[in-house]
């Protein structure tokens, strides 16, 4: 913490609150959130995640409570904080009826530069962001892809410190959110801070270097994305056995290695149960093969946002609560 | 400081060369000094402008409305209230310009709401520039397209045979008068647009309010006409004055009632829709 520039931290929220009415939108969060990197907010459907992203990016007052961004007060100082970040929101917030082209054009008017250096920024942009064949075209005949990246690279106008991106690849095939999250890590390695929300365990792990899990406005948990898939304990061991019939026998090979429940998939040839490590799982896979069983395919994957809320609250994620 | 980009990006040492392309476009964003609050409206008039561009359509009612309103009713009523329709052209016209104007006034109400249900609106509250710069830049748009309405109407009145004896300086500080009025009217609509739950309800409140506020007036005939209690209406109903004053100015006659009482009801709306409308807008979710 030796530079100056780390003096105070990205993000301090303390106490923050938002009620729509009796929706308690953010009720009460506490957080730090340091420079560098990405910080990932993770929660489900009306967890509150908006809510508190437009608060720190100014375009919302809190009922009560306090955060200072980048060492600015977000009520009172709203205007150091917009020179300082940008906001990627979780709606388009690119005007559909204008071309990507017009759109940053825009943007670099409003930051104060002259046309043609607008108009310049915004090819350099497009270029950059592989939408320099879609310049000419109205945003709404974009992908949605391409709405994304084009939203952040109006995020991007003049270099922000903070960047919010609310979001940014729900709704995204594979190949575009792949190319979203490769974007999110260069920004990173220049030296941007990310505050990113995500409904998915996966996005966060790829790309966070802490993460907040959220849910009824309230941090349920919160450290590195180990720590808390730690604190879910386990990871899903799917096997899929060639012969239906050897299933109850390779049930009985691996409760002899682990005492974790075994769901009886729908699936006749599949198995799946909770493990605690790569090592457990292999450990399974090799003595299944060993007492002669024909192991046809397997895969380890990642708990699922429900697991882990279910794991940390006891309850599926975003369950109303009857209070 | 220098802010040209192009110098930016060419005079990067060669150690940058080896990032990859979007690093070398965050370190190009250098930040000017923000737009002031003239160019940041400007830029959004030039918005507004590109819209209309992109999307034509929207000037459908701006020429259709007009032309079809004012050959419906030169030719419907003018032989039956004035006697003959070129004589009743010369006191319907500028009648029918107010009413074309007034009643595309409520699109600014349109884009603002269709702004809001959008995120294009918390980018524009999220930049650091003078905020109700977004609304003054919509005006300003609208400005443009009110004058085009206005050249049709007049355009289009010529060719059947309007003779205005203010001559261009009249029907000009005509134009100027109605442009003053709309632009003040347009608060009212940007106001409601925050809080408008649709467009469809929008356009609802512009018929309840524009309809009655446009036909009953002196746009189509002498209010002396009417039973008395409309006329009671008609009289202090603010399209009524702006009419008088347009006809004054545009016939040679410059009529200095109706012009005060425009101008001071203009002066009113924007005192009053003004402020409500930046309060809706700063506390809008
Ligand atoms: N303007 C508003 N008026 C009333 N209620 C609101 C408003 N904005 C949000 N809420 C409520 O606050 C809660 C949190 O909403 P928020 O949009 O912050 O959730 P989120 O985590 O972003 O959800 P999602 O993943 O669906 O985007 C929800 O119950 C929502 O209905
Ligand atoms: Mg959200």
């Amino acid at each position: 913490m030796g530079r100056i520039e780390h003096l105070h931290p990205a993000i301090e929220i303390s106490g923050l609150t938002r009620y729509f009415g009796k929706v308690h939108a953010v009720d009460g969060i506490d957080l730090t959130i340091e420079k560098g990197g990405v910080y990932g907010i993770l929660g489900p459907n009306g967890a509150g995640k908006t809510t508190l992203i437009r608060m720190l990016a100014t375009l919302l007052h809190p009922s009560s409570g306090t955060a200072r961004v980048l060492g600015h007060d977000i009520v009172s100082e709203a205007k150091a904080i917009r020179k300082l970040v940008s906001l990627t929101g979780q709606f388009a917030s690119v005007d559909e009826d204008l071309t990507g082209l017009e759109n940053l054009i825009l943007l670099g008017r409003l930051f104060g530069y002259s046309f043609s250096q607008a108009k310049s920024r915004a090819r350099e942009l497009l270029d950059g962001f592989g939408l320099m064949d879609a310049a000419k075209r109205q945003v709404k005949t974009y992908s949605g892809g391409m709405r994304r990246r084009l939203d952040i690279a109006a995020s991007l106008v003049v270099r922000p410190e903070l960047i919010f991106l609310d979001e940014p690849t729900t709704g995204l095939d594979p190949r575009s959110r792949n190319q979203v999250w490769d974007i999110v890590r260069e920004l990173v390695a220049d030296g941007t801070t990310v505050l990113l929300t995500t409904q998915y365990l996966d996005e966060a792990d790829q790309l966070a270097r802490r993460i907040a899990v959220i849910d009824h406005g309230k941090v349920i948990a919160k450290g590195t994305p180990t720590e808390l898939k730690h604190s879910v304990g386990t990871r899903v061991l799917r096997v899929h056995l060639r012969d239906e019939k050897q299933k109850a026998g390779a049930k009985d090979v691996i409760s002899l290695i682990v005492n974790s429940e075994i769901s009886d998939d729908t699936d006749p040839f599949q198995i799946s149960l909770q493990v605690e490590s790569t090592m457990q799982a292999s450990h399974i896979i090799s003595a299944l093969s060993n007492a002669g069983l024909d192991v046809a395919g397997f895969s380890l994957g990642q708990p699922s946002l429900d697991e882990v809320f279910l794991a940390l609250t006891g309850e599926p994620a975003g369950k109303e609560k009857d209070s | 400081m220098s802010r040209d980009i192009q110098t930016k990006t060419a005079t990067k040492s060669p150690g940058e060369a080896k990032n990859s392309s979007i690093q070398s476009i965050l370190s190009a964003g250098t930040r000017p000094k923000e737009a002031n609050a003239f160019s940041a409206s400007v830029t959004f008039g030039w918005r507004a402008l590109l819209k209309i561009k992109h999307v034509p359509e929207q000037l459908f009612d701006v020429t259709a409305f007009p032309i079809m309103f004012t050959l419906l009713f030169t030719y419907l009523l003018g032989g039956a209230i004035a006697g003959s329709t070129g004589e009743y052209l010369q006191y319907l016209l500028p009648g029918i310009l107010a009413q074309t104007v007034v009643m595309i006034t409520v699109y600014t109400g349109v884009a603002v709401n269709n702004d809001i249900r959008k995120g294009v609106f918390d980018r524009f509250r999220s930049l650091p520039i003078w905020q109700p710069s977004v609304l003054v830049g919509a005006l300003l748009g609208d400005a443009a397209r009110y004058t085009l309405a206005s050249s049709i109407v007049i355009t289009l009145g010529m060719i059947l045979g309007f003779r205005p004896e203010g001559g261009i300086p009249g029907v000009i500080m005509a134009v100027l008068l109605l442009l003053v009025f709309s632009f003040s009217l347009s608060w009212i609509w940007t106001a409601i647009g925050f809080i408008a739950r649709s467009q469809e309800s929008l356009f609802f409140l512009s018929f309840v309010i524009l309809f009655p506020l446009t036909f009953a007036s002196n746009i189509f005939v002498d209010p002396q006409t009417m039973p008395g209690w409309l006329e009671a209406f008609v009289e202090v109903n603010p399209v009524t004055f702006l009419v008088k004053a347009m006809r004054g100015l545009m016939h040679g006659a410059p009529e200095v009632e109706g012009i005060g009482v425009t101008l001071a009801i203009s002066a009113g709306l924007v005192a009053v829709f003004g402020p409500l409308t930046m309060y809706l807008f700063r506390s809008k979710k």
